[in-house]
């Protein structure tokens, strides 16, 4: 039941965003091709335009629209015609899966670790320590932190390459500067939800059982501290994705995220609402599995009721 | 003289707060013999947990710390075990039930494996021995479908239940000792009584001694043999169950004794409250902690701190009124109404 | 024995005079008292809010402390590296970075207090509306399911998408963004109040009142508003930097503020190639700026939620 009602909001939003992004490009002021006007022939025109079904009425052309997005049909660019806006984001995907699935593991195993360092160690050098470096990644935005990592790690100290992508030395600064803030917010949301757990009742249970230090910790304190943060991952998820516009314009890193922000630029509108929509429904799908897994992790909150 | 099973000398805990230094527990000394129930009777704030949680050394420290004193386990001085050496102790030889079933429990571990882990810990026993142990020690606190029951988290176990479970993990490697922090408090009436016969059942089959911390003097009149009555960090009187119940000396324990409710009694005479507030224990009086609130108070209570006045064999009362000098009751009351 | 020692004259009824009296009691005061003295106590907070007053002051004075217009090109002082006249040095065009920097700062908090203003006059009364309304009535359940349904909507969609969208249709600008902050800033507040409210609403005073006839509005006022001004302090010192963020974030991209008008975003990108070249004051004033105004809200945030939580202080 849960699951059903969970569905049905997802694809509610979803068709909420392909409207929006719909309705947003028929306000676009004039016509996408009035600077062609004076060079093509009128015949040609006509064809472009009945290409992107502009010469329809509008309700005919946001049901084609809708049609072609059911069927993963994002059209084609404006800027290359002969490059459809589904072949741009999978020639982008890989780069950016990398980059944010690299980002992710890195944001989650470090950011957890200093979470529960500070928070085991709590009102000592080592708290302070973790905070100190989290407070940090949380005020330098990522478009500061990278020019700085390529100007010292890659300028002036040779350390690692930059300014292409292609080997895994590449993609070290990149995934840093990307995993730095979304790190930062983790260590600092594992730390609370962990010093909350050690106040808790059920670990002067396992203390009274004579479990050592580490199983207590692990088993009766990490265990119910990192739940939480499961919940947390959905708003780390988007934050990854729009860190990617910056982080692959600053890199040059050929993913979806820099052909985005291109696409801006140009005024390339399918591709724009090709990616929005890519991007919308890839966070919608992770925020459902994450509603969903984490119903199943945590053994409190039963599937079938709403729960708390 | 004969050595008890857990003797407690001396012991003092404080805790530093921003306020200063709470003194927690004063000066406490007691013992408990095999299979005995000893019952810790006293208000909240009185330290009675606290001292309870120093024997198994869950005091954290800071702000806590154990400033003074001995907890002898067969001769043996817990206080002075490393944490390792203490980790062997908790759990086996001494385990504990605490208060609030409902947040005792590790809510994302399967009740049967938190009753099975304090198995593995000090026991050489292995995965599906322990859970065969585990599941055994579910039907001895009297749940039914204990193989069933063992595969369920705490969310889907009543309060009583749960406290059953606390039961179980804490019995489940046969301790010398069981200390109970007012482990039916939070139950209902009748699951409590319930829960408390299950405690004593237990007791005799496993020959476990019991430390039962209670506000409630009608659960220690039911299960305890001895009773120590803590006020203010200290112990004001000991004496066996009956004893402190028909000859009381501590003017406390009449307090005590007159506020619990009397159903048979034919005259339907009020419920008398204990007047005023348990003292202040950021500086506490150099003189008896109740005083302040006692209707017989001298000016030796506040001056001077009362000896224990050994009243009959294994009672002793803190109270000046057991000195010979001291003037009859009647003219202590009858001073005390023409001041206020 | 010991006891032999005591003097026997102390054998006597309690003298008035060593009566005791009564434990003394904390001096009591009101809440919101004992909230600022919390708020003061705590080092974070001071520290967060002393910063955020130090920026709020440069922005408003700092560029009138140089005879410098922040958009004003000087084609012969390029580029020039801090010193007695620019404090923050020159940029390629030979405008100011001090000047530029505090006007940056101006568009900053501007952003931020706007986000605040929509967060309040949006989220609160959504949110506040919604939990009211809930289980009051079948309408009241209609209205409460209706909002929620929309804010559910809002929430699975990343405002920096829609920001951007709407960038294509209008121009970008600062106006642009707080059309955007205005379709969906709102949602994290309204769901927060909405539970808050709901939780209220069963507390016992508040039935109370209730069962005594007193209007809705009166409710509102009195016993909701008020138990629910700390989860909105703590919740907008979190909002207001993600705003500050996300207005940096595009101005970085080029969809904020345009040249030549100055934000923190915008200087930081225009500093992106010279960078390399040693022209560390480009990236470094803007840059410092960004992360040290994050901070102090982050600070001010953290120090207000530990001195309001009850939990906290014991």
């Amino acid at each position: 039941m849960y699951i059903v009602k969970r569905i049905l909001i997802m694809l509610l939003t979803i068709w909420v965003i392909a409207s929006l992004t719909f309705l947003i490009m028929k306000f676009i002021p004039g016509d996408p091709f009035a600077s062609d006007a004076d060079v093509l022939p009128e015949e040609v025109l006509q064809n472009i335009r009945a290409k992107y079904n502009l010469d329809e009425p509008i309700a005919v052309q946001y049901v084609l629209y809708m049609k072609d997005l059911v069927t993963f049909d994002l059209g084609f660019s404006i800027q290359s015609e002969t490059r459809s806006v589904n072949s741009i984001i999978a020639d982008g995907a890989p780069a950016s899966a990398l980059l944010g699935l690299q980002a992710l593991v890195i944001a989650l195993a470090l950011g957890l670790l200093l979470g529960i360092v500070a928070a085991l160690n709590h009102n000592k050098v080592l708290d302070y320590a973790s905070m100190f470096i989290a407070i940090i990644g949380i005020s330098v935005p990522s478009f500061i932190l990278a020019p700085l990592l390529i100007k010292y790690f890659a300028v002036e100290w040779g350390m690692l390459p930059v300014a292409s992508w292609g080997t895994w030395q590449h993609s070290i600064l990149p995934t840093l500067a990307l995993a730095a803030t979304p790190l930062a917010v983790i260590a600092r949301f594992m730390r609370s939800s962990m010093l909350e757990v050690t106040n808790q009742n059920y670990i002067k249970t396992a203390d009274a059982k004579g479990l050592s230090k580490t199983k207590l910790v692990i088993r009766h304190g990490i265990r119910n501290a990192i739940l939480p943060v499961i919940s947390f991952i959905g708003p780390l998820f988007v934050s990854l994705i729009t860190g990617t516009f910056v982080i692959e314009k600053i890199f040059a890193i050929p993913g979806i995220g820099r052909y985005f922000v291109d696409s801006i630029f140009n005024r390339d509108y399918p591709v724009i609402v090709g990616t929005t929509i890519f991007f919308s429904v890839l966070l919608v799908l992770t925020l459902f599995i994450i509603d969903i897994s984490y119903r199943y992790i945590d053994p409190r909150i039963k599937l079938t009721s709403g729960g708390e | 003289m004969l050595e008890h099973l857990l003797e407690v000398n001396n012991l003092e805990v404080s805790f530093k707060t921003y306020g200063g230094e709470v003194q927690a527990v004063r000066d406490v000394s007691f013992h408990v013999d095999k299979g005995e129930i000893l019952a810790i009777v006293g208000e909240s704030g009185s330290g009675k947990s606290v001292t309870v949680q120093s024997i198994m050394g869950l005091i954290p420290t800071p702000p806590g710390k154990i400033k003074n004193g001995e907890v002898l386990l067969e001769g043996q001085d817990l206080l002075k075990l490393s944490k390792r050496e203490m980790q062997k102790v908790k759990g086996s030889k001494i385990s504990m039930v605490f208060q609030d079933p409902m947040t005792s429990l590790n809510p994302t571990m399967k009740v049967g494996k938190q009753i099975a882990e304090s198995i593995t810990t000090h026991q050489n026993i292995k995965g599906p021995e322990a859970k065969e142990r585990a599941i055994d020690m579910i039907r001895r606190v009297g749940i039914s479908n204990p193989a069933e029951r063992y595969e369920q988290y705490p969310h889907e176990f009543s309060g009583g239940m749960r406290q059953r479970i606390m039961i179980a993990i804490a019995l489940a490697c046969h301790p010398k000792v069981l200390l109970a922090d007012e482990p039916t408090t939070a139950l209902d009436v009748t699951i409590q009584a319930q829960v408390l016969d299950l405690m004593k059942n237990l007791k005799d089959e496993m020959d476990t001694s019991i430390i039962l911390i209670t506000h409630d003097l009608g659960v220690v009149a039911e299960t305890a043999e001895r009773v120590a009555v803590m006020y203010g960090g200290m112990i004001v009187e000991t004496a066996p169950v009956n004893e402190l119940f028909n000859n009381p000396k501590h003017p406390y324990t009449w307090g005590l004794l007159e506020s619990i409710p009397d159903i048979d009694a034919a005259d339907k005479k009020r419920l008398v409250p204990i007047e005023g507030a348990p003292p202040d224990l950021f500086s506490p009086p150099k003189g008896c902690p109740f005083a302040p609130r006692c209707k017989y108070a001298m000016d030796v209570c506040v001056e001077e701190m009362p000896p224990a006045f050994s009243i009959d064999s294994g009672h002793e009362a803190k109270c000046w009124l057991n000195d010979s000098r001291s003037p009859a009751l009647k003219e202590l009351v009858s001073a005390g109404r023409q001041l206020s | 024995m010991e006891a032999k020692r005591v003097d026997d004259s102390l054998f006597r009824p309690l003298s008035p005079e060593k009566r005791g009296h009564d434990p003394i009691q904390r001096p009591s005061m009101s809440v919101w008292k004992e909230t600022i003295l919390n708020v003061l106590k705590n080092k974070m907070a001071v520290l967060g809010f002393t910063l955020l007053l130090v920026i709020g002051f440069f922005a408003i004075a700092g560029p009138h402390m140089v005879p410098f217009d922040p958009a004003k090109q000087d084609l012969v002082n390029t580029n020039v590296a801090p010193n007695s006249e620019h404090w923050f040095g020159s940029d390629d065009l030979g405008r100011d970075v001090w000047s530029r920097t505090w006007y940056g700062a101006r568009v900053s908090l501007t952003i931020g207090l706007i986000a605040a203003a929509i967060d309040i006059i949006l989220g609160v009364t959504i949110g506040g509306i919604s939990g009211y309304m809930a289980g009051r009535s079948k309408f009241g359940d209609r209205i409460d399911s209706i909002l929620m349904r929309i804010v559910e909507i809002l929430y699975g969609i990343p405002y920096l998408l829609i920001v951007i969208l709407l960038m294509v249709i209008m121009e970008p600008g600062i106006t642009s963004i707080i059309i955007a902050l205005s379709v969906t800033g709102w949602v994290g507040m309204a769901r927060i109040i909405r539970g808050q409210i709901l939780q209220l609403k069963s507390q016992e005073y508040v039935l109370a009142a209730q069962k005594m006839g007193t209007s809705h509005p009166k409710i509102i006022w009195r016993h909701l508003i008020p138990n629910t001004a700390g989860i909105i302090i703590v919740n907008l010192t979190f909002t207001i930097p993600s705003a500050i963020f996300a207005e940096s974030f595009l101005s970085f991209l080029g969809l904020g503020v345009q040249a030549p008008f100055a934000s923190w975003g915008t200087m930081a990108n225009d500093s992106l190639g010279v960078i390399l070249s040693g022209q560390w004051w480009r990236l470094f004033f803007p840059g410092f700026m960004i992360a040290l105004t994050m901070f102090a809200f982050n600070a001010f945030g953290d120090g207000l939620q530990d001195a309001l939580d009850p939990k906290a202080n014991k």
